[in-house]
């Protein structure tokens, strides 16, 4: 066994590696597969241990309780259309979380951007006559959801290029600041009486998926999803495509680097909360546009913060935060469907014990992946 | 007479790392109370025989002996037991600590449960006085210069009693008088019995402080010899294993001499830069460089050099003066509007500034000339980045050769080389060179002065900032020396030597 701190020591200093590590070729394509997939798999197995533990320990059988949660999820169309519904919002903030990471940048604040953006794509629904065609209003509600959760992200992003001041406080304390001002907005001008929810638009609606599909009548599934794919289509061409894509990673690895080779360190920042928060903030349709055809307030809470959880499980990779999303989207809509069996308290737990497991076995599976490649 | 057991014996070594066998065959033989060079190119496997031993990482294959046991597969907790120090190439020091507080982090003296803060102190200054070095050991080590740092690191190793010092190139920042100093302290501690493992590629040290010279080549123990009677030619020989032009002996060709008269390329005038200690860590200074001229910055490390470069980069923003580029005035334009106008910049710290380490060869290779990468649309024209960064990579000798691998898989040596192919991979009219060479072997050395000469004679002015004064000599047409903030002196190349800029470098005269 080696001493824990040397351990340390070599993780925190490249060089001791590059000194010595010629490696002769790059990863393969299937050392990078079972990099993305084996981590989370893992992890999983771990998760489903816990929750075997955490059931038995409330008096039920591990066994009915996830067939069950299967059942309600993956095995009948209106599940499955309700996972849709909630990972089309997840996507969002998943993504939102990810820019920010890419740069360097913790964005804790998609909470607040995507009610931001929600209200904003109602107002521009509610603002538009009635009868303005879809094509036309559709993308303007979704521009007023970009830009009202764009601008939100804004603000933390200049504070942190201009005056140092750390994105984590601010996104969290803007969390309340946004939240505050949006249901003071509502329930002083814009609420129908006795609701907490504005009139409902008058353009700009998205059908249901079960226009198409009508098996996943009743569910709340919409097109927005597709809007929504679109946009981490975007963002992965953007990231790893374009010259700005290389230049925000480059300040998120190595702010320093980036600075020496001309690039605005501090404008980087702000275009990636910017960023950020738009994509936050186009969450805000899946429920506006596509499902209630108002903004009600608190329409998804916790998705913002759990969009944290989707970005780290899907290394910040918009493909991976995609698959991340329809991973919590199915536990949280599993919570749900075994709520007869266990309480609900009992998933959020769950939820906990993924986001644990991923964050505790994702580094150490990865280490004895090198490892093993080492031995070989 | 019995004869003692080595001090350290270590034979077979073999230790792989993924892909790549760093070690293949090791062996190293070092003596009780002697000065052992361990030298060898970049990649050769001279740190990682050396982490073996301090038990950081298990051999794969060999024998590691200490003081006649077999200690082999130890873990770095009984190394340390066993009265082994490694000073390490790189700082393992916590900045917002003080010298004593970084001394002591791990073995704190307390009394009761508190640390007993005044005795650390008293024992670490005592330690420091008795090695020679001076420091107010109540200073954070945030505000040390490189220099003062590595005197802290080596502190530290005395400190926990080490008997068998390993130190890996610890003269890579240090100036000619704080070389001195280190060989006088690793003097006395041989005198005293310790036994010093000195890892190194410059010649000129290990003719002057070792005893006994063990050469790595590719991995395996090739030669092992007495310092008394070799060469460094011969040395330098068995470690790249053909002949090597040697830094000093190289032909001096300056085509100043014929060189018309032209304008200044970068003219600094009257330039002031705050600093964080010191009220101005460049104070007023001024200077030309002429195209076709290599201007040398002598000094030792702390004295406001890196405060010039970065002022003169654009990274650090000038409190007065001018800073003029090929005549235009770019005092307060970006390092991006630099860039354009004709500066390139070869960075001190290239794992800080000169690279992103997980990026690949190829986007190294284009970082800060990415916009002359884009195509329409923004995208970056991926074909034409690693087309480029194949001839790139061919020219400037980086191995190994594959573009797609990441910068942190590469030895130093080859790592700088992407810095400074990045550097001169256009016409400049000024490129600012700190530190070229540090931590780089004797073949890249050679290799990274022959583009920088080249650079020159094709019209290029070049600031070089460098701690290493044979570098400075090799190179330069004029040497300014830089001393608390000032620029004390400009001679002519043909002036300037060692014993001239020594006294001026410690500010002993002005």
């Amino acid at each position: 066994m080696t001493d824990p701190n040397a351990e340390l020591m070599r993780e925190n200093n490249p060089s001791t590696v590059s000194e010595t590590t010629v490696i002769i070729r790059s990863r393969t394509m299937r050392d990078r597969v079972i990099e993305a997939v084996l981590p989370p798999l893992v992890a999983l197995l771990v998760s489903i241990v816990v929750g075997d533990l955490l059931i038995l320990a409330v008096g039920q059988s591990p066994g009915a309780v996830y067939r069950l949660m299967l059942e309600g999820t993956w095995g009948n169309a209106y599940g499955f259309a309700q996972v849709l519904y909630k990972t089309t919002t997840l996507i969002c903030t998943g993504l939102a979380v990810a820019v920010g990471l890419r740069a360097g940048l913790f964005n804790i604040g998609a909470e607040g951007q995507l009610a931001a953006g929600g209200l904003a794509a109602a107002l521009v629904g509610l603002a538009l006559p009635v009868g303005t065609s879809a094509l036309i209003a559709v993308p303007l509600c979704t521009v007023g959801a970009l830009a009202a959760g764009g601008a939100v992200g804004f603000v933390p992003g200049a504070l942190r290029a201009k005056w140092g001041a750390h994105e984590v406080i601010t996104t969290i304390m803007l969390n309340f600041i946004v939240l505050a001002l949006l249901s003071w907005l509502i329930s002083t001008w814009l609420r129908v009486p006795e609701t907490l929810h504005t009139q409902a638009i008058h353009a700009g609606a998205l059908p249901r998926l079960s226009a198409a599909w009508s098996a996943f009548h009743g569910s709340a599934s919409n097109g927005s999803i597709a809007i929504v794919l679109f946009a981490a289509l975007i963002l992965g061409w953007y990231l790893f495509r374009t010259r700005g894509g290389f230049e925000l990673r480059a300040v998120g690895l190595q702010p320093e680097a980036a600075e020496n080779a001309g690039i605005s360190v501090g404008r980087t920042w702000i275009r990636a909360l910017t960023i950020s928060g738009a994509l936050a903030g186009l969450g805000g349709i899946n429920f506006v546009l596509g499902y209630e055809h108002y903004y009600e307030e608190g329409f998804a809470t916790g998705a913002g913060f759990l969009g944290i959880a989707v970005a780290l499980v899907g290394r910040s990779n918009p493909l991976g935060v995609v698959f991340a999303a329809l991973f919590f989207a199915t536990l949280s809509q599993g919570g749900l469907a075994i709520n007869a069996l266990v309480p609900k308290q009992m998933v959020d737990a769950l939820q906990g014990v993924v986001i644990l497991a991923m964050a505790a076995s994702v580094p150490e599976v990865r280490r004895l992946l090198a490892l093993s490649r080492g031995k070989r | 007479m019995i004869p003692r057991a080595p001090a350290v014996r270590m034979a077979g070594i073999a230790k792989r790392f993924g892909d790549c066998l760093a070690v293949r065959d090791g062996s190293l033989e070092v003596a009780t109370g002697e000065i052992h060079a361990l030298v060898g190119e970049n990649g050769a496997g001279k740190s990682t025989m050396m982490r073996v031993l301090a038990g950081i990482y298990p051999p794969d294959a060999g024998t590691v002996e200490v003081a006649g046991r077999d200690v082999t597969g130890w873990s770095a907790a009984q190394a340390i037991d066993a009265s082994i120090g490694m000073m390490h190439q790189h700082f393992m020091l916590v900045p917002t600590l003080t010298i004593a507080e970084n001394v002591i982090l791990g073995r704190e003296p307390t009394r009761g449960l508190a640390i007993d803060m005044a005795r650390a102190e008293r024992e670490v200054a005592a330690t420091a006085e008795r090695s020679g070095f001076r420091m107010n050991v109540r200073q954070l080590v945030r505000e040390l210069s490189v220099g003062e740092q590595q005197r802290v690191e080596i502190l530290k190793t005395l400190v926990r009693g080490a008997r068998i010092l390993i130190l890996d190139e610890p003269t890579a920042v240090l100036s000619p008088p704080e070389v001195r100093e280190l060989w006088r302290v690793l003097r006395a501690l041989r005198d005293d019995g310790g036994t010093i493992i000195l890892i190194t590629h410059k010649l000129d040290e290990v003719m002057e402080i070792s005893d006994t010279i063990t050469v790595i080549r590719a991995g395996r123990t090739v030669a092992r010899f007495p310092t008394e009677g070799t060469s460094p030619a011969f040395v330098a020989r068995a470690m790249v294993g053909r002949d090597v032009v040697l830094a000093g002996d190289a032909p001096f060709a300056s085509s100043k001499a014929t060189a018309p008269a032209f304008a200044p390329v970068l003219d600094v005038r009257h330039l002031v830069v705050a600093g964080a200690r010191l009220s101005r860590a460049v104070d007023d200074v001024s200077f030309t460089i002429q195209p076709h001229e290599i201007l040398g910055v002598a000094g030792v490390e702390g004295n406001g050099q890196s405060a010039l470069i970065e002022a003169i980069v654009g990274l650090r923003r000038a409190t007065s003066g001018e800073i003029r580029i090929a005549g235009a005035d770019v005092t307060s334009l970006s390092v991006s509007e630099r860039g354009v106008r004709g500066l390139a910049h070869i960075p001190e710290d290239r794992h800080l500034r000169g690279l992103i380490l997980d990026y690949s060869v190829a986007d190294n290779l284009i970082l800060g000339r990415q916009r002359a990468y884009q195509k329409r649309g923004g995208t970056l024209d991926r074909a034409r980045i690693l087309a480029d960064a194949r001839a790139a990579i061919a020219i400037a000798d980086i191995r190994p050769s594959n573009p797609m691998l990441p910068a942190r898989a590469l030895s130093g040596g080859n790592q700088q080389k992407i810095v400074i192919a990045r550097a001169l991979a256009r016409q400049n009219f000024v490129v600012v060179a700190a530190q070229p060479t540090r931590g780089v072997d004797v073949g890249a050395i050679e290799l990274i002065h022959a583009r920088l000469r080249a650079a020159r004679d094709a019209g290029t002015g070049i600031l070089l900032v460098s701690a290493e004064l044979s570098e400075i000599l090799a190179l330069s047409d004029r040497v300014a020396v830089m001393y608390g903030g000032k620029i004390v002196a400009i001679v002519l190349r043909g002036e300037a030597s060692e014993a001239m800029l020594g006294p001026l470098m410690t500010g002993a005269r002005t």
